[in-house]
């Protein structure tokens, strides 16, 4: 069994005095000591991150986090677009479970605030298919289509999808590392700007700073005082071109992987009671409700509304209690590990003011690019 | 004691709304409105330029004081010189009759070009280089269509003559806080700035404005309290409010400066505006509060005290701003000299 034994994470938002391999370092020196191992205990690092090549020039990151660690162990990076992070704790896990006796640590971090939002745009859009990106389809075009579609299909309108930011910035609200800690109101969204409609700015997660790590373990024993397991870990891709998939009101590779996962781990959706869904934009959590088998599909739009997965409903599933994409912030390489991190949080009691009652089961998902990788991961105690 | 003798300004009577520039670009006024706290700005005529509207600003800030050989000194700051190489300062004296004896030089940084101009003109005068200094603060500010300094980038223009006699506002003190923090730019040869987003905001702005105005505040051991009136540079509508707020003044000492909301961002001239404004109220022995913002970035930090003069030299602003004649989005391209 692989235990999960600590998390840490820097504040996420716009960090303007920090760059990526400051926050890189901030992780592995606070989690170490956090946790009381020497670094000489580390036998492998995991680095999810995205954009440094494009933005920064820097591909070779595996080489400068060892200048940081002073180590030669063996690091390496995966690039899975914002499926990053939930890329590298797959591959850690397949370390692990092929490497006896083993602790590794896992960090996914992103820096985007330094460049201009063309820059971080432009960067993105590499994540989607040539022949869309040269049709001008952005990631908020993407998502926009297939919120039209959804919406259209079930005689759902933009209010539905109104709900998702508004629950998960009430959740970021009581997250002290969260980019934006605002409570907003269904008006609010309703009367942001358009992105791409029907998507307007509160629909959509930001661009920000930010990275976490986490500290994985194979050995029998080894400071898991938590009692905090890996039950699986499922990574499943699909077709980047949108124009390719057979349809618009689902993510395959999300049910894909998350079939795969629950099997792995001898439980089914409703043995779940936190999650950290993929909400990159309000559609896509309403989407991964249903593709993960919480909501029957067709009907998130409308449950949605009912609020049951909100903190404080007395529901037994709560989504997205770190504030999600949309209020904790978005450091695309990240992500991935801060969803596992906060169902670390959950499972461990350290969730403070968001803490959910009784959680034996988190499952995280995360997505890469719209939908052309999907990680579906969950922990237990 | 050294101040300011008399002030001159000049605002375009051409005017862009906020409204006309957002439906080019399929924007909602009232978004841009609510997010930058401005309806509507001054544009300089196709005949007018930085220099052009220093001149009118020095004219009307000289207009009761004929020696112009005691001025010694001109300065001219903006980040609109009409030439990259060749001063405006020296066309700006000859055109007011100031001739020979005299240093000239162009500054710039930005929008605190003026104001740390004026800092030069006080050393000047307190080494007995000169007796006065025009100090003229001036721009024609441009930014790229469908940039969001598009909505406020603005024209306009102020003149301070610096001196020892018959001041209106002594220069109790004065402070400056600087730093290498690049959030906006125009590199030789480029026509329209580039800037860094919200990065001009915190640790731009907002850093350097509150650090100049703290150390000026804690070395002469005074509260927000104690002013009468607070005026800051004003890139947009809102910051000077949020700036102010922090700081611990409310929002009756930064009202009469705020002129940004109706008159966009002059640059050079914007927070010289504000106070522009504040003195068409302001009585003697009020105190008030300046502090101006220069990308790159700096602030400079100035207490002054009204004095009785101030009476006797009062413009007046507001009628002004009624005088204004509407653009639509392509006279106001023509305007600009963009097409």
């Amino acid at each position: 069994m692989i235990g999960v034994i600590d998390y840490y994470n820097t504040q996420f938002g716009e960090l303007w005095q920090k760059s990526l391999f400051d926050l890189v370092e901030e992780v592995i020196e606070k989690i170490l000591k956090q946790k009381g191992i020497d670094k000489g205990e580390i036998d492998a690092i995991f680095f999810g991150n995205m954009l440094s090549g494009v933005l920064e020039n820097n591909l070779h990151t595996a080489s400068k986090i060892a200048e940081i660690v002073k180590l030669n162990i063996p690091i390496f990076r995966t690039e899975a677009a914002c499926a990053s992070g939930g890329v590298a704790f797959n591959l850690a896990c397949q370390y692990l479970n092929s490497n006896e006796n083993k602790t590794v640590l896992v960090i996914g971090a992103e820096k985007m605030s330094d460049f201009s939002p063309e820059q971080v745009v432009t960067g993105l859009a590499a994540a989607a298919s040539g022949e869309e990106q040269e049709a001008g389809l952005t990631f908020p075009g993407l998502y926009a289509l297939m919120a039209n579609y959804y919406l259209e299909k079930y005689k759902y309108n933009e209010k539905n999808l109104a709900y998702v930011p508004y629950k998960n910035h009430y959740h970021g609200s009581l997250n002290d590392k969260a980019q934006f800690r605002k409570k907003i109101s269904i008006e609010a969204v309703l009367k942001s700007p358009y992105v791409a409609y029907p998507l307007k700015v509160l629909d959509s997660s930001p661009i920000t700073d930010g990275a976490a790590g986490l500290l994985l373990t194979n050995k029998k024993n080894y400071k898991n005082n938590k009692g905090v397991y890996v039950l699986s870990s499922e990574i499943a891709t699909d077709t980047i071109s949108l124009k390719a998939r057979k349809n618009l009101d689902e993510l395959a590779a999300t049910k894909i992987a998350s079939k795969k996962a629950f099997k792995a781990a001898q439980l089914a959706p409703k043995d779940i009671n936190v999650a950290e869904l993929h909400d990159c934009f309000s559609i896509a959590e309403i989407l991964a409700m249903e593709d993960l088998g919480f909501w029957k599909k067709g009907t998130g739009g409308g449950k949605i509304k009912e609020l049951g997965t909100m903190f404080g409903s007395g529901e037994k599933l709560i989504v997205n209690t770190s504030g999600g994409l949309k209020a904790a912030g978005h450091p695309v390489g990240a992500t991935g590990i801060k969803q596992i991190g906060e169902l670390f949080l959950q499972l461990t009691g350290q969730a403070r003011n968001r803490q959910v009652k009784n959680v034996k089961y988190g499952l995280a998902q995360n997505v890469g690019g719209s939908g052309g990788s999907a990680v579906v991961t969950i922990l237990g105690i | 004691m050294i101040g300011i003798v008399d002030y001159g300004f000049y605002l375009p009577k051409y005017k862009i709304s906020v409204e006309e520039i957002a439906k080019v670009w399929g924007k909602r006024k009232e978004d841009i409105e609510s997010s930058l706290n401005v309806k509507e700005k001054t544009v300089s005529g196709l005949d007018e330029d930085s220099l052009t509207m220093a001149y009118e600003a020095s004219s009307m800030a000289l207009k009761n004081f004929p020696e112009r050989e005691k001025i010694k000194t001109v300065l001219f700051g903006s980040e609109t010189h009409p030439y990259a190489v060749n001063p405006a300062s020296t066309i700006l004296a000859e055109f007011l009759g100031i001739e020979g004896n005299y240093l000239a030089y162009d500054t710039e940084f930005a929008c605190k070009a003026g104001t740390s101009a004026a800092i030069s003109a006080f050393g000047l005068i307190k080494s007995g280089f000169t007796d006065y200094a025009l100090v003229a603060a001036s721009d024609k500010a441009t930014g790229q269509p469908h940039d969001s300094l598009e909505y406020t980038a603005a024209s306009g223009a102020v003149s301070l003559l610096l001196g020892k006699k018959n001041l209106v506002l002594e220069i109790i003190d004065y402070g400056s806080f600087s730093s290498d923090t690049p959030d906006f730019w125009r590199r030789e040869g480029i026509r329209y700035p580039s800037h860094s987003g919200r990065f001009t905001g915190k640790p731009s702005y907002f850093h350097h404005v509150e650090s100049a105005t703290k150390n000026i505040l804690k070395k002469n051991n005074l509260t927000p309290a104690e002013f009468k009136y607070a005026v800051f540079h004003m890139p947009n509508g809102k910051f000077p409010i949020n700036i102010s707020a922090s700081l611990g003044f409310n929002y009756k000492q930064v009202e009469a400066s705020l002129v940004a909301p109706i008159l966009g961002n002059s640059y050079t001239a914007s927070g010289l505006m504000g106070l522009v404004s504040v003195l068409e109220t302001a009585k003697e022995n009020d105190l008030i509060f300046f502090c101006s913002y220069g990308s790159g970035a700096g602030s400079d930090a100035f207490i002054f005290k009204v004095t009785a003069q101030l009476k006797n030299k009062r413009k007046k602003l507001a009628s002004t701003l009624k005088d204004k004649k509407y653009l639509n989005y392509t006279q106001y391209l023509k305007f600009m000299n963009a097409i």
